[in-house]
């Protein structure tokens, strides 16, 4: 019991980490219908930048605000300087640019700062508190519940409660009627972009340093774990993408906690393979009843 | 008086071949123009070009003194233009209240909604559905709602009878006229029903296979058994 209890909290504090990551690629799905496979390479390099300025300036938090900022820029920098440009006749090809995106920052990050792992400090200890014999609860768990939280609740609020909200989602949907009601639509597809880029940071920011360290590929596990847990949820909900990185981090706790280590990614794939099967448009999807509708 | 809409020599289509050739008319604040003619004449695409959706390969356009050549789509709804799309253009992951918002989202402040609902009752009492809970008159409404609540000087209108009831056109064409007469509100009217759109317009205009073939008033149209004849096939 004492096992599993440790193992369930240990999955929720990873899965917070997938959720943010999944609802990022969410985030993007939705504006775009691109699945971004460059949101890992583009989070390790902000947190490449981030880690720079913290050992620069000797502040974590300094570092962290940067991480997001950089992830704001480039994620407009790569919608509006590339994925802009993508003909989306074939879904393919975004697909394709996204990939090729992913070489050229593993490959810049590699040049500039080398392809060996370095060390990412956390800014809260990561030892356990001792809950009747347990250490259940780090610090820095409660800081990632805490931080992708917050990050729920207020892209929550943004969405449906402010009028740039509601652009995004109006664009998002119908963007040539959106556009006969004045919205900017080029411009909140930028926005989304940005957003969901800073989101991935953060997730990034908070994995890496749970992980070997910074690598320039040090998301690509992370990301398919994330993947699956945004088509687990259904890529066009961000309530079931959050819920899909619980799922996804618990059962990669339970399965490397029980099994051993070596079979979770296996078990992580089984997961996609089972949902795409079964029900592609994910567990908490609504459009498959809208279509009908 | 100079005309709220005059185009001149519009000539536009998709590709290789226009659609439409050399159309010029005029729409005059306070007027309902209606334009008429069977499947493919080319009055969606008039609409579509004058808001900007496809660009003019030729000719001209000026909204209120100003040349539209170049003005992008988001911007038409500033100057007072509203287009209504065929298939209606309700955004259906929306709630009937979000659609309507998004109508006056550009103005600031942001307009009361309240007339809009005193218009349509309907869509009062289902404020909250989403929008593809709802049926195709009531769709229809918030499509005409969602456009008054930009407070528009020119609405273009495609099809609002499509697949509706008869007693629901009804309704909808008395209260573009009330609006007519009420606001000053310009409508151009592309239509299937052309006794219903006839029947609250100013002015009629036919189009075949992209050209205007004839414009007259809309009485004359409908009373000379000539022109019903030739034109409008009833």
């Amino acid at each position: 019991m004492d096992r599993f209890l440790f193992l369930t909290f240990d999955g929720l504090s990873r899965g917070a980490v997938y959720a943010a990551f999944a609802l990022a690629l969410v985030l993007i799905w939705r504006a775009a219908r691109i699945v971004n496979f460059a949101q890992g390479a583009m989070a390790v390099a902000t947190a490449y930048v981030a880690y720079s300025v913290a050992d620069a300036t000797g502040s974590y938090w300094l570092g962290f605000i940067v991480a997001l900022v950089a992830g704001l820029l480039l994620g407009a920098g790569v919608e509006r300087v590339v994925m802009r440009f993508v003909d989306h006749s074939s879904p393919l090809n975004g697909v394709v640019v996204a990939l090729g995106l992913v070489l050229i920052i593993q490959g810049v990050l590699g040049m500039v700062y080398g392809n060996e792992f370095r060390p990412a400090t956390a800014p809260f200890s990561r030892d356990g508190f001792d809950v009747g014999g347990i250490a259940l609860l780090s610090n820095y768990d409660l800081f990632v519940f805490g931080a992708v939280g917050a990050v729920v609740v207020l892209l929550t609020l943004l969405f449906t409660r402010t009028p740039t909200g509601l652009r995004m989602r109006a664009a998002a949907f119908a963007p040539d009627v959106s556009r006969l009601l004045g919205v900017p639509v080029g411009g909140m597809l930028t926005l989304g972009w940005a957003l969901a880029a800073a989101v991935g940071s953060l997730a990034g920011m908070l994995v890496i340093p749970t992980e070997l360290g910074l690598h320039p590929t040090a998301m690509d596990i992370v990301f398919i774990s994330a993947f699956t847990a945004a088509v687990v949820g259904g890529l066009d909900s961000p309530i079931g993408s959050v819920l899909g990185g619980l799922i996804v981090g618990l059962l990669l706790s339970y399965i490397s906690g029980y099994l051993g280590a070596t079979v979770a990614p296996m078990a992580v794939l089984a997961l996609l393979v089972v949902v795409l099967l079964g029900r592609p448009d994910g567990l908490f999807s609504r459009s498959a009843k809208a279509r009908t509708a | 008086m100079s005309a709220l809409l005059e185009v001149e020599g519009l000539t536009a289509g998709y590709g290789a071949a226009p659609v439409l050739h050399d159309v010029s008319l005029t729409v005059q604040a306070g007027q309902i123009v209606a334009v008429l003619g069977a499947n493919g004449a080319g009055k969606s695409t008039l609409l579509r070009t004058l808001s900007g959706l496809l660009p003019a390969e030729k000719g001209r356009v000026v909204f209120d003194g100003q040349d539209l050549r170049g003005i992008k789509v988001e911007r038409m709804v500033h100057l007072g233009i509203a287009h209504v799309p065929e298939g209606r253009g309700v955004v259906t992951e929306l709630t009937v209240d979000e659609n309507l918002r998004l109508g006056g989202l550009w103005r600031k402040p942001q307009p009361s909604l309240a007339p809009i609902y005193e218009l349509f009752p309907r869509l009062a009492e289902r404020k909250g559905h989403l929008g593809h809970q709802l049926s195709g008159g009531e769709r229809q409404m918030l499509a005409i709602g969602r456009a008054l609540a930009a407070q528009p000087r020119l609405l273009l209108l495609d099809e609002p009878s499509l697949g509706l009831a008869p007693k629901i056109t009804a309704q909808i064409m008395t209260l573009l006229r009330d609006l007519r007469d009420r606001t000053g509100l310009a409508v151009l009217l592309v239509e299937q029903n052309v006794r219903s759109a006839l029947s609250i317009a100013d002015q009629g205009i036919v189009l075949s296979l992209g050209r205007i073939v004839t414009r007259h008033d809309a009485a004359t149209l409908v009373d000379d058994a000539d022109l019903r004849h030739a034109y409008l096939g009833f």
